[in-house]
């Protein structure tokens, strides 16, 4: 009865989407108050259906409801309700109905938040949030039905994807969704924005809270993402260039670009078009990277199952929003007047380069995600792009976009001098400077590379900060506006999580031992004896757990257990790596393969500054949200002045 | 204007082209995961005492009393033998020779001859990954398929039987 209830919930919220798509446009073609005002009852209502769906299916696996297919495929009796829960969305049909839930919920966010948006304004965003909607819905329904029955039901289900069986992921994906769905919004003020032929200082003000909110999550989701990888995976490592990876990274950095070009929109009246344009393609690198991920072009260790009917409707419906809003662009955007004049080293140039460099990568990144396939097409021949492109590539350009940042806060609007900027930056460069010395010769002579990057990564923070410390001295914290300590903390975390990244991908150690209970190991100045490895039962898998030993200086140090777990419905074998941190970094161990006799393969690995590339993320995100409080963004210009550039701060 | 209006265009053109690729993708049907094999069509290795290419087609399964995928697909040997007394020889890999028969012993043993390889020197030969992989050799002794892990009702079905059959 319930599954049928959400099912119907659903298709009542396509009814509701498509009166939502099409009213108000044609309210706010003709002017007619009433046909617009309808646009927000429809979002709120229709955010209410899919909320009624989603917990319709939620309550089918709460309850273990195996008459209900995806219920059967995709979770079992025995999983712990956590696992039920996060069962809902770790399948094709439920992430897709999550992701018409949080499109639903942007779209009502839009209703409640956006009273201050001009009528016609408003009506239009909503609709093509709903026309959005339309096309997930319709997915759906007709192609992804979560609430399909089976008859006779089963006793008992397929169980989840033991990978997925982890705290780390069960959260990554609604994380993910909701930066990639919160771009959905900054799509819907672009396309409205060219269907009124007007984008404005206004404009960019309203724009921004919805972009800073969407890369936000989307930053926590990817970090966490990243960590799951790290600690799940066994290998070490917390950045692989997955596909599935990538396809997260190129909406975040078109994001973060787009972050940047919609301040030169408010604050300049400047580069108006170019925040257009990014506004749609972030969006649309989003759904790329959900194509990509559901159709099965690419293999990852991510894929979902894989049907080409599904990724041929994804397919067109990607060319429709992105194709619709590009052809949009190519009629309008000519026609969108730019205001201020700037010079080539000014606040405006240097998010201009930090605009260009963002996207280059972005486009790298692209191109090292697909050269795999059409190469395939063209000649059929497999490659595999990996790391050694990435670094050669995504590597340089990120140096000069890193060398580049700290600079560009000093710079005012309109016209500014390079020098006297550069010399007010001298202590942070002497102080990246030495760290890139100091790291260079304690360290490792031969990793001069590696060395160079971690100056980056100390620039990057002394630059933030002694900006920052410039600004303090003129005015007080508390006046200071939010969005200005928000950029500080973004910019010093990104510093951090570049050490991170650079000090664990070039100075970690690693070793691979096959080991018998009672022998030990030197390692990275530790001594590590395997005293055991354990049986156990958990709820639904059979696991070996290894006691590690780990002692320092003659003296017992702490305790390591990796298991490794034998997921019984599925037979699959998943490594629970046993980490120990301390900030400055974290000793890893993982179990593979082994019996009594043999001995077990242990890997170890000693990762210096690890845990920073998380720490830096999140921080990255704080700063974000930070920003996103500022009040300016909440009751700031409430109407539209037309055409009268805000003053330069 | 007008190379101006062009510029405008370009990240539609730019949509276009990868649409293309993307549809080509779907329809072409390929497997993203198969990475090919450089055994199909040469001629077998040669294994000891038993002769392959001797007009009638033959399987060659690697497998591994530890390993928890061929138990998985031992299943479908079993029926292959039963139903279609198809020839097929088992290399137990990396094996104790008393553990691969307990596991024979236990399971049916499905396997026209059994061969140890304990050192992995004939994997060698054969360009073996890992265990389970299966080869078909057929009459002329020319490899025609190799299946890296577990074989699966669909392979069998879609490409081994057909191949079996046509008793090339």
């Amino acid at each position: 009865m319930v599954p049928e209830l959400g099912q119907y919930a659903l298709i009542l919220a396509l009814a509701v989407a498509l009166v939502q798509g099409t009213l108000p446009l044609v309210g706010a073609a003709k002017g007619d108050v009433r046909l617009m005002a309808l646009g927000r009852t429809a979002a709120l209502t229709q955010a209410l259906l899919v909320i009624l769906a989603f917990g319709a299916l939620t309550q089918a696996y709460v309850t273990s409801d195996f008459s209900v297919a995806n219920v059967v495929a995709n979770s079992h009796s025995a999983k712990p309700l956590i696992y039920k829960l996060s069962g809902v969305w770790g399948n094709h049909e439920g992430s897709m109905l999550l992701w018409a839930l949080i499109l639903a919920l942007f779209g009502a966010a839009v209703a409640i938040f956006g009273t201050n948006l001009p009528d016609s304004l408003r009506a239009r965003v909503l609709a093509i949030q709903a026309l959005i909607g339309v096309g997930f819905l319709a997915f759906l329904l007709f192609t992804s039905n979560p609430f399909e029955r089976v008859f006779p039901a089963p006793p008992d289900g397929n169980g989840l994807n033991p990978l997925l069986q982890d705290p780390g992921l069960a959260f990554h994906p609604p994380l993910l969704y909701l930066g990639y769905v919160g771009f959905s919004v900054t799509y819907a003020f672009a396309i409205a924005a060219l269907l009124e032929g007007r984008v404005d200082v206004a404009w960019a003000r309203w724009v921004r809270p919805w972009t800073l909110a969407a890369w936000c999550f989307l930053t926590l989701g990817i970090a966490l993402g990243s960590w799951w990888a790290y600690y799940i995976l066994g290998w070490g490592g917390f950045w692989f260039w997955d596909p599935v990876e990538n396809a997260s990274l190129m909406p975040w950095l078109a994001g973060t670009a787009l972050l940047h070009s919609a301040i030169v929109v408010e604050k300049r009246d400047a580069l108006k078009s170019w925040t257009v344009l990014l506004a749609v393609l972030a969006f649309s690198l989003s759904l790329l990277g959900t194509f990509l991920v559901r159709s099965g072009v690419l293999t990852s260790v991510h894929a979902f199952a894989q049907d080409p009917a599904r990724g041929m409707f994804i397919l067109g419906f990607l060319l429709l929003v992105t194709g619709g809003g590009l052809a949009l662009y190519a009629w309008r955007a000519p026609k969108i007047e730019s205001g201020g004049l700037y010079q080539p080293i000014s606040r405006e140039g240097a998010l201009i380069l930090n605009n260009l460099l963002l996207c280059t990568l972005a486009a790298t990144v692209l191109l090292g995600t697909l050269y795999p396939l059409f190469l395939d097409l063209l000649t059929g021949t497999k490659v595999s792009v990996g790391p050694p492109f990435f670094n050669a590539t995504f590597v340089p350009i990120s140096l000069a976009l890193f060398a580049a940042l700290c600079v560009g806060p000093y710079l005012g609007w309109k016209r500014a001098e390079l020098w006297p900027a550069l010399v007010r930056l001298r202590a942070a460069f002497a102080v990246a400077v030495i760290a890139a010395i100091v790291a260079s010769v304690a360290i490792d002579g031969r990793a001069t590379l590696a060395a160079l990057c971690l100056g980056f990564g100390v620039w990057l923070i002394a630059g933030s900060l002694l900006e920052f410390a410039g600004r303090l001295r003129r005015s007080r914290l508390g006046t200071m506006p939010r969005a200005a300590i928000g950029m500080t903390i973004a910019h010093t975390a990104l510093g951090v999580v570049v050490l991170g990244a650079v000090a664990t991908a070039a100075w970690h150690l690693e070793l691979i031992q096959t080991m018998k209970p009672g022998d030990s190991v030197k390692f990275a100045g530790f001594e590590i004896s395997l005293k055991q490895v354990q049986s156990l039962n958990g709820p639904n898998y059979v696991a070996e757990r290894a006691i590690l030993a780990v002692a320092s200086d003659g003296g017992p140090y702490t305790t390591l257990t990796p298991e490794r777990r034998l997921f019984t419905v599925q037979k699959r074998q998943v490594a629970e790596t046993s980490i120990h941190t301390n900030i400055v970094r974290d000793l890893y161990a993982a179990l593979g393969e082994g019996d009594a006799e043999k001995g077990w393969t242990i890997r170890l690995y000693y990762n210096p500054l690890a845990p920073l590339i998380w720490l830096g993320a999140a921080l990255c995100a704080l700063g974000g949200f930070v920003s996103l409080s500022d009040r300016r963004l909440r009751i700031g210009a409430p109407k539209r002045s037309r055409g009268v550039p805000q003053p330069a701060e | 204007m007008k190379s101006n209006r062009l510029l405008f265009l370009l990240p539609l053109l730019t949509l276009c082209a990868m649409a293309v690729f993307f549809g080509w993708a779907l329809l072409s049907g390929r497997d993203p995961a198969s990475i090919g094999s450089v055994m199909v069509g040469r001629p077998a290795p040669k294994l000891e005492g038993v002769e392959l290419g001797g007009g009638k087609p033959k399987l060659v399964n690697f497998f591994a009393s530890w390993c928890a995928p061929c138990l998985a697909e031992h299943p479908l040997f079993t029926r292959l033998k039963e139903r279609e007394g198809t020839a097929i020889v088992g290399i137990a890999w990396k094996d104790k020779p008393e553990a691969t028969r307990a596991w024979l012993a236990k399971l049916g043993d499905p396997f026209k001859q059994l061969l140890f390889d304990q050192e992995g020197k004939t994997a060698l030969d054969w360009g073996l990954s890992g265990v389970p992989e299966t080869y078909l050799i057929d009459g002329q002794g020319i490899v025609r398929l190799h299946f890296r892990g577990p074989i699966t009702e669909q392979d069998l079905k879609e490409r081994i039987l057909p191949l079996l059959k046509s008793g090339s």
